[in-house]
């Protein structure tokens, strides 16, 4: 069961922003998308979310195409949490994460006691009745953090479930990176796909089975991070020199720069 | 609670002055004298359930204007229904020399169908500038929105010098919005209008929570954003241009009212729309029955009452809640 591209391209207003992109996202384990700014990281995402159709070439969700799942399905499936969210409405953190159970005909208690259960896991229970307008920027992440985790709380009896997080830790201190990194761990163990794009090599590294690394719109390398994480791709595709060690506890790969 | 209160304290007042146990005893039937059951049933009743009905439609459909758009500074008028609207009614009045008696269609005087053929045709001009293959724009919507609004302006400003001193009197009368013309005809279209969009906005409350985080997080909590656009903006432009054809324009309430409620309990449109049609009903109620007794034996237009009774309450809610913060 994957979620998974099969030679996409996306030619947009004259540019091309992806090209010839075929990559598998497997249930149960945490893919990551490294890569410069603009090298196509966030319009990948969008293609393999169905928000964008590619110009060519087929996404398919659990060997179905994307497009033939209904849009009800498909959220049951498939929760996306986006780079930014700007939301102006004076919703409480509890109302904000209660819109993932939308989806979902649980009945209000079973949606009560997942918003809750959610907001917990995130580090944001002190936050329940308080307004989403007046949180700072890494309560307001977590909280759609906890939104996106309430949509696929439980399994789904259609299919295998994924989660696509676009840069989920940008605003986060230290604790709260660490914390994502764990929930992201179990979900995986619990066997949802998880699929995010982050910007530090090294978190990257620690938590992912898969490293995709995008440069200019096509797949510069994948695989394992051991194998993916060199001298000198960072140096062709960032422009960075840099020394790759050992991390001392978890034996991960080290980008020293 | 209030809205009955408010309907049947509505009923004792005006320039011919009835008790409020003579109104209650001729609402449940035992009237008096004819002279009472005419004022009462022919006169006020149909003005006030037409109060009732136009200001539930102009609050409700501005909480779910400000839910689509993701703004709450929007109302119906963004869309275009109350400046194409404007330019009909002008155009009625400047052409057909309004009210005259032959000018009207089965009770139904053709300014109310000039204003519901403009209103209409505006916000359908609006709408498929702003849509293209890609689905609806929200933000294309509301320029388009501000350009028909600029050219619909123009236009009456045109017919405004184009029109005698009589017309004029009458364009700029309509265009404060008066409930003074209710006919029990128009209290039934307007009754329609009212149940059919209070038994269908509901449908879409989750999905307009859903909105308020962005069309592309809808879309991913599996909600049909271009259907859910397509029908909140024909039910709109539906109910206002039937509202702005049987009592003009009548400003502030669609504004205002959702804006008020939200402040009080929170944007969740599940209870937002409903409270908020019913705000707008007992706010036009009581605007109106001011409007008929603040200067007798003449009457107020009820747009000018809308603004004096909410822009205070209004007003004081932002200072009480500048407080809290």
């Amino acid at each position: 069961m994957t979620m998974s591209a099969r030679g996409i391209s996306l030619h947009l207003s004259g540019f091309d922003l992806l090209r010839n992109i075929s990559l598998e996202v497997e249930a149960g384990k945490v893919t990551t998308i490294v890569g410069p700014n603009g090298a196509g990281k966030s319009s990948l995402l969008k293609v393999l979310t169905g928000e964008m159709p590619p110009t060519a070439g087929d996404v398919y969700l659990n060997s179905r195409l994307l497009n033939q799942w209904s849009l009800l399905e498909k959220a049951q499936m498939l929760a996306v949490l986006p780079q930014h969210t700007l939301l102006n409405f004076s919703f409480t953190a509890d109302e904000v994460v209660g819109l993932g159970r939308i989806p979902h005909q649980t009945g209000r208690a079973k949606d009560v006691k997942i918003v809750a259960e959610a907001l917990k896991l995130v580090d944001a229970s002190y936050l329940q009745r308080r307004f989403y307008t007046q949180m700072s920027g890494g309560e307001k992440q977590r909280v759609q953090l906890a939104r996106v985790l309430a949509q696929i709380w439980q399994p789904s009896c259609l299919g295998k479930q994924f989660l696509v997080l676009d840069e989920p830790t940008s605003a986060f201190d230290l604790s709260h990176q660490k914390l994502t990194l764990d929930i992201v761990r179990q979900l995986a163990q619990k066997g949802v796909g998880v699929v995010m794009v982050v910007h530090d090599l090294n978190l990257a590294a620690r938590c992912a089975d898969k490293i995709v690394v995008i440069d200019r719109g096509v797949i510069a390398a994948q695989g394992s991070p051991e194998v993916v994480l060199t001298e000198t791709l960072i140096d062709k595709v960032f422009g960075v020199k840099s020394i790759i060690s050992e991390h001392p506890i978890t034996k991960r790969p080290l980008v020293i720069t | 609670m209030l809205l009955p209160v408010v309907a049947l304290l509505s009923l004792t007042v005006g320039t011919v002055s009835i008790s409020w146990v003579e109104a209650l005893r001729a609402v449940v039937g035992s009237s008096s004298t004819t002279q009472i059951d005419t004022i009462l049933f022919d006169i006020r009743l149909p003005r006030i359930l037409l109060a009732i009905f136009v200001g539930a439609v102009l609050a409700t459909t501005g909480a779910v204007m400000q839910g689509l758009f993701r703004n709450p500074l929007a109302d119906p008028s963004l869309i275009g229904v109350s400046s194409g609207a404007s330019v009909g009614a002008s155009l009625m009045i400047v052409t057909a020399g309004g009210f005259i008696q032959g000018g009207a269609l089965v009770g139904i005087s053709l300014v109310s169908i000039g204003a519901f053929v403009g209103g209409f045709t505006a916000t359908l001009l609006v709408y498929r500038l702003a849509t293209s293959g890609m689905g609806t724009s929200v933000t294309t919507m509301l320029l388009a929105g501000i350009a028909i609004g600029a050219l619909a302006g123009a236009l009456n400003s045109l017919l405004s010098y184009f029109s005698d001193n009589d017309m004029l009197r009458q364009i700029s009368l309509w265009q404060m919005g008066n409930l003074s013309g209710a006919s029990w005809l128009k209290v039934s279209i307007m009754g329609v209008v009212t149940i059919l969009l209070m038994g269908l906005f509901p449908r879409d409350s989750r999905a307009l929570n859903a909105l308020l985080l962005g069309e592309s997080e809808a879309r991913h909590l599996g909600i049909n954003v271009q259907r859910v656009k397509r029908r909140l903006i024909v039910l709109t432009a539906l109910g206002v241009g039937v509202s702005v054809a049987v009592a003009g324009l009548v400003g502030f309430v669609g504004l205002i009212m959702p804006h008020i409620i939200r402040l009080m309990i929170g944007p969740d449109h599940r209870w937002l729309i409903p409270a908020s049609g019913l705000a707008g009903a007992i706010l036009l109620v009581v605007a109106d029955s001011l409007a008929r007794v603040v200067v007798i034996p003449a009457e107020l237009p009820t747009g000018i009452l809308t603004a004096i009774l909410g822009a205070p309450f209004f007003v004081a809610l932002l200072l009480q809640q500048r407080k809290d913060v």
